[in-house]
Formats: C-alpha cells, structure tokens, sequence
C-alpha cells in the first residue's frame, strides 16, 4: 500500500509539471525552481509536513520535497542558533541529498557516455 | 570598368553575376538519422558513429567537416592547393568546428557566422570572389551536429531535457561545394553546368520573436525579406524559379512565409521547398517541426538540388538558408532572435 500510494503522489507531481512544460513557455530551469519554491512555501504553511508523512516518498523525492526539507533545516536552525540558522539551514539538512548527487552522478560519469537522440 | 562594375549591382541588394560561376561539384557527409530520412540515399558518406571515434562532438563535428572538403576535392579531381579560398563556418563558438576541422588542408580562409544561412552567404561570398577575379576556386564548407548544437543553443544530451513540438531537429552533417571561375572552366560531360548567376544578400530582420524553441517562426520574416527583395530587384515572378527553397523554416516557418508573401501579392505555395522538411520524415522520425542547422541546407543543396538540377528537372532555382543569429548570451539575457536569409540563385546551363 505504501509503495501504491507513493506510486500515484509521485506520478501525479510529475504529471502536473509535465502539463507546465507541455503548455507552456517555461524553461525546465524556471519549473524545477517553481517545484522547490512551492514545497518551501507549502513546508512553511504546514500544509507539506503531514502530507509528506501520508503519501511516504511520492512527496518527499520530487523537488517539491526538496523545497520542504530546506525549509525544515532553515527553521530548525533558527530556532536552535537564531539568526545564523537563516544561512546554514538549509544546506544543512539538504547535505546528505546534494552530495549523494553530486557523489553518484560522478560515478555514474565513470562508466556511462552520453549518447545521441535518435 | 566602372561602367562594368555597376552592372553587377541589381536593385537594392542583389548581384547578378557578368561570368556566372561554376558550381564544380558538392559533397554531402551525413549522419545516421540522415541517412535513414527521405533523402538518406543521396549523400556520398552517411556516418554512421555519432563521434565519428573522437572524444567529443564538437571534434565529432570537425572531423565530418574535414570528410566533407576531402570528398569535395576528390569529386572535383583536384587537391586542396587549386583551392584558392576556403570560405566557411559552423554554429559553435569562435567557429572551432570549422576552423579545428579545416586546419590540415592548408587553404586560406575566411571564417563566417551567419548561424544556418552560412552555407547560402559562403556561396555569395564565393562566388563574389570568383567572378571579381580575386579567386579562380573557392570552396565553401559548413556543417553543425545535433549534439554540438544542443550542448551550445539548448541542454547538453546528458542532461535529458524534453523538446517541445515546435522544435526542430539539428541535422548532423557537413557539406561544401568548389565554385571555379568560368573562364577557366572545362566542361567534361554531358550534364549540364550548374552555375551560380546571382546572389542576394540579407539584411537582419528582427521581430521581436523570443523563442528558442521556435525558430521556424523567427526566421520566416527574413526569408519573406530576402525572396521579395530578390523578385523586385531582379524584376521576375515566382515562377522565374521552379524551386524556391528555403533552408529550415520547418512546417511552422512555411506557413508563415507563404502568408506573408501573399500579404504582398506574392505566390510560392506551388513551387516553395524547404529543406527542413525534405531532409527527415516527420511522422516516422519523431523529428517535431523539422531538420535546422548550416548542414541541412547544406547536404540538402549538395545532394539533392544539385542532382535535380542535373538531371534537369529544375532549370533554376533560388536557394535561400536562413539563419537565426541568437548567442546563449543573448537567449539568457532575453533578448530577441534577430535573424538572417541570403539568397543564391543556381541554374543549370
């Protein structure tokens, strides 16, 4: 059931951004940042907290979450170090997904080319 | 001498040749989504490695360039030191495709940006040369990648983006032609002679198009420019060619073209090709609003046109490659795509 749930989430996210690059002019770049702003801003209304907790990985993996997790880092710092947290934040709690990433992407570089469309 | 001079120079932008050129032979180097399409039995070499086994695609692309001259000179019988200029470019930065490519031939050159029209202004330029008597043969060579091109203009490949329907296909490949003067010209068949009898030049034409991802609709305006300004400054109708063919205007390029010019009276809809649309089939290609790049005019003049006109089922036409001269500077600072035709008028005689 969880994987069901997190299946349908996570698909329906992806298909609404599909809806916003298919109709209309929005670069790829300009929905992703759409994508994260939204979740920061739903993390901060406390609308993303208990979703997340309901649908499991369908909202945590798609940008959306990501949104959410700097903004769960960001509070949490300020309310442990006040206003230095605002600037460590966010890369804080977000660390772990950045350099799994970066990490995995570099080693993915070792033994896979790009290819040409055909 | 300046009598002569002046007769050249036709209405406002055009040039009508008083020793029409020579078009001795085009070569055509295609990839392999060329190869496949419509047209893929025509050219000389079809590539079949995406990397042509080089490192990356912008040397991937020069190599295509160098195959392109070398099988120009051997379809011409000639070696590179007969050439007297090479007049070229490519769509990638500071022309590296171009000028990486060409290097080892050893023939003085002149490098040109006109994005996709470059094949059309390296053939004005060329030809120019020729009949001034500053050259007895140039070559004229360009070409693009689908994969250089998407790396400079839009996403590299491995960033896996989604292209939208209205964007058209960059064409891999490279195509060159040799022009001779015609004086020392020696016809050795019984094909007739392809020559270049005018030429006219572009002007940048800018409407205020921002689209990227659309360029067929960017560059109609200034094909509509340059096809209108070449039957008013010849003084001819459309019928005067039996092609009229633009270089990637695509099947959203064509529509508009076709309505602007009958805005002005004017009607290409029975005898307008574009090579955009030639050169890939649309529907079992997967390949959106059509071919774009300097190598589809390009590979589709040297192997198509030329055979048409050959074989004599065309006596004359206008070919017109358009270019959209945007940056990724001047696309990320939002600016307009400002865009370029030239036209060459080719017939067979």
């Amino acid at each position: 059931m969880d994987y069901l749930k997190a299946f349908l989430v996570g698909g329906a996210i992806c298909a609404v951004v599909q809806i916003l690059l298919d109709t209309t002019k929005l670069m790829p770049g300009r929905v992703m940042v759409i994508l994260v702003v939204t979740g920061a801003i739903l993390g901060a209304i406390g609308v993303y907290e208990p979703f997340a907790k309901w649908a499991g990985a369908g909202a945590g993996v798609p940008l959306t979450g990501f949104g959410n997790v700097l903004f769960k880092g960001v509070k949490e710092a300020v309310d442990k170090e006040g206003f230095l947290g605002i600037f460590k934040g966010g890369f804080t709690s977000s660390s772990a997904g950045i350099s799994a990433a970066l990490i995995f992407s570099y080693i993915a570089s070792w033994f896979f080319d790009a290819k040409m469309k055909s | 001498m300046a009598e002569e001079m002046k007769s050249k120079m036709m209405g406002k932008q055009s040039i009508l040749f008083s020793n029409p050129p020579v078009i001795v032979a085009g070569s055509s180097i295609a990839g392999k989504k060329e190869g496949e399409g419509p047209l893929g039995h025509l050219f000389d070499t079809i590539q079949e490695d995406p990397m042509v086994g080089k490192e990356t695609w912008e040397e991937a692309e020069s190599e295509i360039m160098k195959e392109a001259a070398t099988k120009v000179l051997e379809k011409a019988g000639l070696k590179n030191t007969d050439i007297r200029y090479l007049v070229g470019g490519d769509l990638l930065g500071q022309l590296i495709a171009t000028y990486f490519g060409i290097a080892d031939l050893n023939i003085p050159t002149f490098g040109l940006y006109g994005a996709c029209s470059t094949m059309g202004e390296a053939m004005a330029i060329g030809s120019i040369l020729v009949d001034g008597g500053f050259a007895d043969r140039v070559m004229a060579i360009t070409s693009s990648h689908f994969a250089s091109a998407e790396k400079q203009f839009r996403f590299p490949l491995d960033y896996g983006n989604q292209r939208p329907f209205s964007a058209t296909w960059t064409v891999t490949g490279s195509g060159a032609v040799i022009i001779e003067d015609a004086r020392i010209h020696k016809k050795n068949s019984n094909e007739p002679t392809i020559v270049i009898k005018g030429v006219t030049v572009g002007k940048i034409v800018d409407y205020g198009l921002k689209d990227s991802m659309n360029m067929g609709a960017c560059m109609a305006p200034a094909a509509f420019e340059t096809i209108s300004t070449n039957l008013e400054d010849i003084n001819v109708t459309p019928d005067y060619y039996d092609k009229i063919i633009t270089g990637d205007l695509g099947y959203v390029g064509q529509h508009i073209l076709i309505d602007l010019l009958k805005e002005k009276n004017i009607d290409i809809s029975q005898n307008h090709m574009d090579c955009g649309i030639e050169i890939f089939d649309k529907d079992k290609q997967d390949t959106h609003a059509g071919g774009s790049g300097c190598g589809c005019s390009a590979i589709t003049f040297t192997a198509y046109v030329m055979k048409q006109l050959k074989e004599g089922q065309w006596k004359r036409v206008l070919f017109v490659p358009t270019g959209a001269l945007l940056s990724q500077v001047s696309f990320n600072e939002g600016r307009t795509v400002p865009c370029i035709a030239h036209a060459v008028i080719v017939e067979a005689i």
